[in-house]
């Protein structure tokens, strides 16, 4: 057993609030930051890597840019686009952020690419799920609910993701439309058999791009039309990791999740669709209840992103749950962390 | 007795002799018509086991609810008498998920078979529970799009089967399992509340219960509608049969083709015994001489198909096939593919009695385990025919035996649990897609270690705290692997040591 990880253990059995962090890039997210900082970055290292076998497992300390660095070098790539939010994320704070970047729609979230976990639960107990098969039903899949959980279950030591072979070719199209207009376009685009592995419509511009075999992509882009869009790497960077000129400033940043077919919102500000119109980024000081009673109208929900003062903090950034919900979510909070102190409060105020 | 005082625990199987079996048909004959509650022994027959018919059990009675309110009131009747509920779909589950309990009702949802909406534009399917799985795909094709997750048994088990045991099928090495491709459950709990998990949009707040939901074989609520997610069908398909001389060959030319940079819509592999009992029901005009076949599938637009289908070619010429044929028309790649899907038939038709395995195993380990399977056939005196997705590293070695000849049916579980045990040993898992039920209950504490079956057990409580729902299933206590672990004492090490040996 290594010394980091005993070292992990004799912290959590101290059995005080713990704020565990990696390299604090999602310090802004969630909840208000509770509890001695629990670093991750000592427990370090690729624990295995198979190109062959299409999965990577990796300490909770790695860091993506590692991760990544190390599969395109086999040309594989993690296909969610997790966002870093600064330059030494880790890949143990990028599972629990759950955060997934621009080509979710066309090949799935982060937790579906999650095959298994080990994780330190509150009594200081290594717990393994999963594991790194494609294909594995036995027990329940504890490793999926890591994903998102805002380090509130468990400290994550160790992660096993499928990769996927980079594609071939891409290519970015750029298209001058309304917002009205990209919805449309946007989800009748996705009814049809296009590679189509990004969207994002912002100020008058749909920006879409292709992944696939050459003759799919050449295809697609006259089926498409629109200007080919030079150094796209760039722009789908800058709108992974919000660099892009829409999230400058401190205005508060509003995520909302809604249908793809939701039509355009009610909610004044500045706006930014990605996702087929699944994920839009709003601007503005708005209250809550405001964004939320929307969000009930269109069956979405709503988070404050970033820029939240730390009363809003207190209270939550997420969405409260319907009580049956929230009853299970407490019940299993009791089970992965009995003492409450793992990040507490950083999801929902009593978690 | 009322369920309030029982609570689910990790270390002992539940007793649930003593329930009132008169009072509980009497509160179920209130709330269903005649027709829809089965409790003669006749009329239970039918439902005494599912698809693996090696264990049956006759419940109390069978609940056949046509609508929510329904499956509401029986599982609150249920819960207020402290009765098992089995949930059942089509019964064709292979590891006695939905095998009754002797003091149980087994609800079935069969009845439920709306499609409730279908909406192309986005590109979802909201569905009830007894909607067969190409019931889906069937009313998609008219707007272009299909429910991707395609198992075998696709004309006949449920949607709501689908999500209990997170069913894959031959394509889901592109498309994904059905935790992949279902956006939304509602979900009745063991006090009759309602919940929704996941939604129509990218994902919902909290922790993602839905994922944990699936593949739970119906111990944590039952499943009243699902949403999933359809696809759109690609343009043209077309698919490559090639053939091996040498088992060994063909898996080295399945990690060759990953290594490529492809991920073909479908990479199964069949031994020879497979395509010999294939062959002569399907006539998918295998090549009955090679030691394996692999079907390898393109799908997209035709340029696409074309280009993958050269560049896969190549690959597979370069590991050493001896024989590459592409389907010509869709007629031709359907044939092959109905040979694959009719293996279990196919398997049941050559032999009495067959047990299907369903492990999963790194790729590259498939030579170790093909080597070990051909060791225990002659161990146990009994044939395997080896059938894998193989993409994904899934194996389903089919082990015929005979249940009419005393003792093969005890050969063939020490069989399979060999199987299973090697399964977790070379890095993989006991059940790949089939859940693990009643059959494998055992061979979970082979995978598991006390600490996480104790999480599981607790996970349980966190959804069904009395433990009515499929109790027995899927999570073994922690006084069954004791018993069990006596039998498999690894290097000298007691297993689960804080348990007192019987
Ligand atoms: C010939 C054959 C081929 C097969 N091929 C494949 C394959 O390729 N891939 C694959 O993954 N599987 C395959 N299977 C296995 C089986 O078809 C799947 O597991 C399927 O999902 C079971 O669906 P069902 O409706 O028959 O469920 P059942 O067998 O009735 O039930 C299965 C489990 O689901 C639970 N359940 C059912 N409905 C609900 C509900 N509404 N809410 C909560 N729990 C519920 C039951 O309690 C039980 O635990 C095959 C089976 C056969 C016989």
């Amino acid at each position: 057993m290594s010394n980091v990880v005993e070292d992990f253990r004799s912290r959590i059995l101290e059995k005080k609030p713990l704020r565990i962090r990696g390299s604090g890039s999602k310090d802004f997210y969630g909840g208000p930051l509770v509890g001695d900082v629990l670093e991750t970055r000592a427990h370090a290292g690729i624990v295995n890597y198979e190109p062959t076998e299409l999965v990577v497992t990796a300490k909770c300390g790695t860091s993506l840019a590692e991760i990544k660095s190390v599969l395109a070098a086999r040309r594989q790539f993690l296909p969610f686009e997790a966002p870093s939010f600064g330059d030494d994320a880790t890949i143990g704070g990028v599972l629990a952020a759950g955060l997934s970047g621009p080509r979710r729609m066309a090949v799935g979230s982060l937790r579906d690419f999650v095959l298994g976990t080990r994780i330190m639960d509150g009594s200081g107990r290594e717990l393994k799920f999963g594991g790194e098969v494609m294909k594995n039903v036995a027990g329940y899949d504890v490793s999926r609910l890591m994903a998102g959980s805002l380090g509130t279950l468990g400290l994550i030591l160790e992660v096993s993701l499928k990769v996927l072979p980079l594609p071939v070719a891409e290519s970015t199209l750029r298209l001058e439309m309304t917002q009205a207009d990209a919805l449309a376009v946007m989800n009748r685009w996705a009814g049809k058999p296009l590679p189509i592995s990004a969207t994002c419509w912002h100020d008058g511009l749909l920006t879409v791009r292709l992944s696939g075999a050459e003759a799919a992509v050449r295809a697609a882009q006259a089926t498409l039309g629109g200007e080919v869009l030079a150094d796209a790497d760039a722009f789908w960077d800058d709108l992974r990791e919000q660099r892009a000129a829409f999230f400058g400033g401190e205005t508060p940043l509003w995520r909302l999740a809604v249908p793809s077919v939701t039509p355009v919102l009610d909610l004044p500000g500045p706006i930014l669709l990605e996702w087929n119109g699944a994920q839009r980024w709003l601007r503005g000081e708005f209250q809550p209840s405001t964004v939320r009673e929307v969000m009930t109208t269109v069956g979405g929900h709503a988070r404050l992103f970033r820029g939240a003062s730390e009363a809003h903090r207190a209270v939550g950034v997420f969405r409260p749950l319907p009580p049956a919900i929230h009853a299970i979510h407490k019940r299993l909070k009791q089970v992965f962390d009995p003492y409450g102190m793992f990040n507490p409060g950083r999801m929902y105020s009593d978690l | 007795m009322g369920s309030g005082q029982r609570q689910h625990s990790a270390e002992a199987e539940q007793d649930f002799s003593n329930i009132d079996r008169a009072g509980l048909l009497a509160a179920l004959a209130g709330i269903l018509p005649a027709s829809a509650l089965l409790a003669e022994r006749e009329d239970l027959k039918p439902y005494e086991c599912d698809g693996l018919s090696a264990y049956r059990e006759l419940p109390v009675a069978v609940a056949l609810p046509e609508n929510e309110a329904q499956v509401v009131a029986v599982i609150k009747a249920c819960h207020a008498a402290g009765v098992p509920i089995v949930a059942r779909g089509a019964g064709t589950g292979l590891s006695g998920g939905a095998l009754p309990h002797v003091n149980g009702v087994v609800l079935s949802l069969a009845k439920m078979k709306k499609i409730v909406r279908i909406d192309p534009v986005a590109c979802v399917a909201v569905v009830q529970p007894g909607v067969r799985n190409l019931a889906i795909s069937e009313a998609a094709a008219a707007h272009g799009l299909y429910y991707a997750p395609d198992p075998s048994s696709q004309i006949a088990c449920t949607i709501g089967g689908n999500v209990a045991e997170n069913s894959g099928g031959v394509h889901c090495l592109k498309y994904g399992l059905t935790v992949h491709n279902v956006l939304r459950a509602r979900v009745v709990l063991v006090d009759g509340e309602i919940i929704e998990l996941g939604n129509h949009g990218p994902d919902a707040p909290g922790y993602d219960l839905l994922a944990l939901f699936i593949g739970s074989e119906g111990l944590l609520g039952i499943v009243t509608e699902v949403t999933v997610k359809l696809c759109p069908k690609p343009q043209t398909a077309q698919c490559i049969m090639a053939s091996f001389d040498d088992v060994m060959k063909a898996g080295e030319a399945v990690a060759a083709v990953i290594a490529a940079g492809i991920i073909p819509a479908g990479l199964e592999m069949m031994d020879k015994p497979a395509t010999a009992a294939v062959e002569p029901f399907v006539k998918a005009g295998y090549d009955l001489n090679a030691e394996a076949i692999l079907l390898c599938e393109s799908d997209g637009t035709p340029d696409e198909v074309a280009e993958e289908i050269a560049r896969m070619s190549a690959v597979l010429q370069g590991s050493g096939a001896t024989e590459i044929r592409v389907s010509t028309s869709e007629a031709e790649r359907l044939k092959f593919w109905a040979g694959r899907k009719a293996a279990f038939p196919a398997a049941g038709r050559i032999s009495a009695d067959y047990y299907c395995m369903d492990g999963t195993i790194p790729r590259k380990r498939l030579g170790e385990m093909l080597t070990a399977i051909t060791g225990m056939e002659k161990k146990y005196g009994l044939r395997c025919i080896n059938v894998f997705h193989a993409g994904d590293g899934n194996l389903h070695p089919l082990i015929l035996y005979d249940a009419n000849i005393p003792g093969e049916l005890v050969r063939t579980e020490a069989f399979g649990a060999e199987i299973l045990k090697l399964s977790v040993d070379l890095g993989g898992t006991i059940t790949g897609e089939h859940g693990v039920g009643y059959e494998k209950i055992n061979s979970m504490c082979d995978q598991f270690a006390s600490d996480e079956l104790g999480v599981f057990h607790a996970v349980k409580a966190a959804f069904d705290p009395p433990g009515l729902l499929n109790p027995g299933k899927a999570i073994p206590t922690l006084h069954r692997c004791a018993e069990f672990g006596r039998m498999h004492v690894h290097g000298g090490q007691v297993k689960f040591p804080e348990l007192e040996r019987l």
